[in-house]
């Protein structure tokens, strides 16, 4: 069998059994790159001779296994470019804290996936290197922003990938590719060597083939971090051992606000709302209606936020000390005009005009003050849901898979896709993607994903929940 | 017309490492040697607070009189600048770790409590250098990430004198606690006057001018001087003033136009989502409260009641702790306040002074002092030789004074039969000098006992040979 096709957690006990290494899942991999991903483009860079690695005992959770890495993740003196031209030729001389976590728990580090620049999109069309493909119709989009992460997990051109999450861009994607994705609790992995979009709402997170990878991944990303202050130092449970639990007399919530909204897919909705919820129901879980009456507020609040956070963050890519820098530059201000208006996509520059706007004297209050209020009632409602049920179960993305250049020029609608998502960073509370089926358009048969959610740190019910409902597909 | 002054200082922590990172402080150091990827703002890196930083900052604003925030919290200040690495500095805006308190001045005799608006944590940006590669700058960012504390004045001085006055005092509390080296040299102090003036003291506030780029408290008092000379005669010829900012001229002793107000930045501040709000607790008040040491203002009280000093001097000798702790020493080995804070005003801040010298950086103790002292209520030495010859030896190199002393032939000769060997040579040899003293003309006695001094070769006691010559010319 092709060594690409396996999981994480099997190719692990395969190395440590001594059965295969990693440089032949390296090999079979570096054989599926080249067969697929001239036509998928989940790689912005992949070289497989080029792999990090760390000496450990077999022990180690993912001895020998290959991970790939979304490029806004920090490899120490490798490039990363966040899908932009202002950081090309840019080299990192660190490592984010996960990846010195995947290399101490015997992970290898290769390949670095495609992106919407900077993060901000929902299809992995506004990468400065050109769009990845979707693997189930190279027509459609992988979704976004981890499109790379999620195309290549599903295309069997990686066993898993890390991705980040700020409004949905580790789920959406998963959903769309059909793989699992979960972005976990704000605070639970570290966000030190994470290119910042949104600081208060970004998350690292594992994109696998299915749920024991997850959480066999986040066992090994979670934990507090003196590098990040943001990082909590709640201790991290074996999230293995949530698995093949039984999920009787566990309380499902289905908020009623999310399958009241235009756009939502028919065959999504009958996907989630009665097939899932009928499988999770026979095995003895407990569906009921509930309300998260702030719902209809995520949106707006979340452009509000992301936006004003962003256009900080990426004041420092001026092109002074790193990265690209426009080579015709008289003054000091022609150097941050030119290299700002060419150094960034149309996207980049459409979020920090909106982010500038937000913050300046005289709007803040009416916009960023506004929507951090907003933003606290909708984390009460969750925590008043979380009072009632255990986990909250809502599609991912209200459609599956649209085509490349379909919402390219409308923002607006494209903002929309992450309807299902942004609720969950805006209240720090943890959220997975699992595949729940498929609908057909044009010939071709695309992932649906539904998602869970549960309350802080409550990762584990997740991993539970979602692996008692993989069962039942498999 | 009534000008009305408030001040903004940064003060430089004395901290070990940066606000934000572990790099050094460390002042003159080579270029981009002090830096790691979190002070030079490389893409993914986030900030830790250093907690040496939030503990001096709260002793500070106990020693100041100020209310302590009960969370602390910080924000961006959005703004591009080469030297700003992160196109942002990390500062407090809302809610700033103290409020309030006030510094004690005294000014003409009259002491006054300048009350502050606050104090706040924040970082420092690099440095740019424009001297060293024609038509480009060069961006050096070893400073980027220092603490600083902002203390901001109320608008509550009155003149130039009373600014001066208030940054003499503020560094001495500084000073003393411990929480700033105060090194101007080495802009450990900086400072920005705002300045307007006003016809009448019931006219609301004139139009504030922020003048920059002031280097020495010296500067501070000139520039101050400068702006309300300057307004007080653009409002007497009737003209209009407006808000703005402006930066002084150290050479050309003035201010000129930086940016007017319409100019001025929108600086976006918003809460710093990179760090974690956290609580004060009592604990952490009362463990600073308890660090805090005698502050400048009651030591110099104390001075003036136990050493019966004046308040000037009082003052001078309690400007730097470590003055005032050897002062304090020095007077327990001498018994002798007075004469030992003539010593300080005197001869030691001069060679202080002279060689750019802390009291700790010479090789002077109080028990040299106190020897030093000694020899010249003796009569040993001339208070000439002592402060000339024999004091910058002991301050350079340690040795006693007795044996500098000895080693340069400075003991004084009082043996009577020796200066009255010297005195009968001197009024033989000068008869016509004698005469004249007899007939009047006292200078002539000065004459005689500069010829004994000759021939002692100045190791008479001057202070004898005066007595001594009189006697003799009287006889």
């Amino acid at each position: 069998m092709n060594l690409s096709q396996k999981t994480a957690f099997e190719l692990a006990e395969s190395c440590r059994a001594g059965k295969c290494s990693s440089e032949d899942i390296l090999k079979d991999l570096a054989r599926a790159i080249e067969a697929k991903d001239s036509s998928i483009k989940a790689y912005v860079r992949f070289d497989a001779k080029k792999s990090l690695r760390r000496t450990v005992s077999k022990e180690a959770p993912l001895y020998g296994v290959p991970i790939a890495i979304k490029d806004n993740i920090c490899v120490e003196n490798e490039a990363i470019t966040c899908g932009s031209k202002i950081l090309q030729n840019f080299v990192s001389p660190y490592n984010a804290t996960v990846i010195e976590r995947l290399l101490d728990a015997g992970a290898v580090i290769f390949g670095r996936t495609n992106m919407d620049e900077f993060a901000f999109g929902s299809s992995c069309e506004t990468s400065f290197y050109g769009p990845t493909r979707n693997p189930h119709d190279l027509g459609r989009v992988p979704g976004g922003s981890s499109g790379g992460s999620a195309a290549c997990v599903a295309a069997q051109t990686a066993i898993a990938a890390l991705g980040s999450d700020t409004g949905g861009s580790i789920r959406q994607p998963a959903s769309l590719c059909g793989v699992v994705g979960i972005k976990p609790t704000y605070g639970r992995v570290s966000r030190y060597g994470l290119i910042a979009f949104a600081s208060s709402l970004d998350q690292i997170g594992p994109l696998t083939r299915d749920v024991r990878d997850s959480a066999l991944l986040l066992k090994v990303l979670a934990g507090g971090d003196p590098r990040d202050s943001t990082s909590a130092n709640v201790p991290v449970p074996d999230y293995l051992s949530f698995l093949g639990k039984d999920i009787k007399g566990m309380k499902i919530g289905i908020p009623k606000e999310y399958f009241k909204k235009e756009g939502l897919s028919p065959a999504v909705e009958k996907a989630v709302r009665q097939e899932a919820a009928q499988v999770l129901e026979k095995q003895g879980a407990r569906c009921e209606e509930v309300s998260l009456p702030h719902t209809a507020f995520a949106i707006g609040v979340y452009y509000i936020v992301a936006p004003s956070e962003a256009s900080s963050n990426l004041a420092r890519f001026d092109g002074v000390r790193f990265g690209w820098r426009h080579p015709s530059t008289g003054n000091l201000l022609e150097l941050y005009e030119k290299t700002r208006g060419e150094g960034f996509g149309s996207e980049a520059k459409r979020r920090i005009i909106l982010g500038t706007y937000s913050l300046s004297s005289g709007y803040y209050d009416a916009y960023y003050l506004r929507a951090m209020k907003v933003r606290t009632r909708i984390k009460q409602d969750f925590d008043e849901v979380f009072k009632k049920v255990n986990v909250i179960l809502t599609p991912t993305s209200p459609t599956p898979a649209f085509k490349l250049g379909e919402k390219a020029t409308n923002p607006l609608e494209m903002y929309l896709s992450d309807i299902y998502t942004i609720s969950a960073n805006l209240a720090g509370i943890p959220a997975i993607s699992v595949p729940c089926g498929a609908e057909v358009r044009d010939g071709k048969s695309l992932p649906i994903g539904l998602q869970f959610m549960a309350k802080p740190f409550d990762e584990g019910k997740l991993f539970q929940i979602a692996h008692a409902f993989e069962g039942t597909r498999i | 017309m009534i000008p009305t002054i408030g001040l903004e200082v940064h003060a430089q922590f004395n901290t070990r490492t940066k606000i934000f990172c572990s790099c050094a402080l460390r002042f003159a150091s080579p270029p981009n040697t002090l830096v790691c990827p979190v002070c030079l703002g490389l893409p993914g890196v986030l900030p830790v607070l250093n907690r040496e930083v939030f503990r001096l900052g709260l002793r500070a604003v106990l020693a100041l009189g100020g209310t302590p925030s009960k969370t602390i919290r910080f924000d961006r200040k959005n703004y591009y600048y080469p030297d700003l690495p992160k196109g942002y500095q990390i500062s407090q805006f809302a809610d700033p770790l103290g409020h309030g308190g006030f510094v004690e001045i005294a000014v003409g005799g009259k002491t006054k409590k300048v009350k502050l608006n606050r104090l706040h944590l924040e970082e420092d940006a690099g440095k740019l250098i424009h001297d060293q590669v024609p038509d480009k700058s060069l961006v050096d960012l070893n400073r980027a990430g220092t603490p600083l504390a902002e203390i901001v004045s109320e608008p509550d001085l009155d003149s130039a004198e009373e600014a001066y006055a208030y940054l003499v005092s503020l560094k001495a509390i500084l000073k003393a606690i411990g929480v700033s080296d105060c090194d101007m040299e080495k802009g450990h102090l900086r400072c920005d006057a705002n300045v307007s003036v006003r016809k009448n003291a019931s006219d609301p506030l004139g139009k504030k001018v922020e003048v920059k780029n002031l280097n020495s408290f010296k500067a501070v008092k000139q520039a101050v001087q400068y702006e309300i000379q300057r307004q007080t005669e653009a409002l007497e010829k009737g003209e209009k003033l407006f808000q703005e900012t402006r930066l002084w001229d150290d050479a050309r002793g003035r201010t000129h136009l930086m940016r007017s107000k319409e100019e001025a930045h929108d600086y976006r501040y918003f809460p710093e989502p990179d760090l974690v709000p956290f609580s004060v607790s009592q604990e952490d008040v009362e463990r600073e409260r308890a660090a805090l040491p005698e502050l400048p203002a009651a030591k110099k009280a104390r001075f003036m009641k136990d050493y019966a000093l004046s308040e000037y001097d009082a003052g001078l000798l309690t400007e730097e702790p470590k003055i005032a702790a050897f002062f304090e020493e020095a007077v327990r080995a001498t018994t002798d306040a007075k004469t030992t804070a003539n010593w300080f005003i005197g001869s030691i801040f001069a060679y202080l002074g002279a060689h750019n010298l802390n009291i700790d950086q010479t090789r002077l103790t109080a028990p040299l002092l106190a020897d030093l002292l000694r020899l010249v209520k003796e009569g040993k030495v001339s208070l000439q030789a002592a402060k000339e010859k024999i004091f910058p030896e002991v301050a350079e190199k340690g040795t006693s004074p007795e044996s500098v002393m000895k080693e340069k032939g400075l003991l004084q000769v009082s043996d009577d039969k020796a200066l009255e060997g010297w005195i009968a040579q001197a009024l033989d040899e000068n008869p016509k000098v004698v005469a004249d003293f007899k007939s009047g003309k006292e200078t002539a006695a000065m004459f005689l006992v500069g010829r004994v001094m000759r021939k002692s070769q100045g190791k008479a006691n001057p202070g004898k040979v005066q007595d001594m010559v009189r006697k003799a010319l009287q006889a």
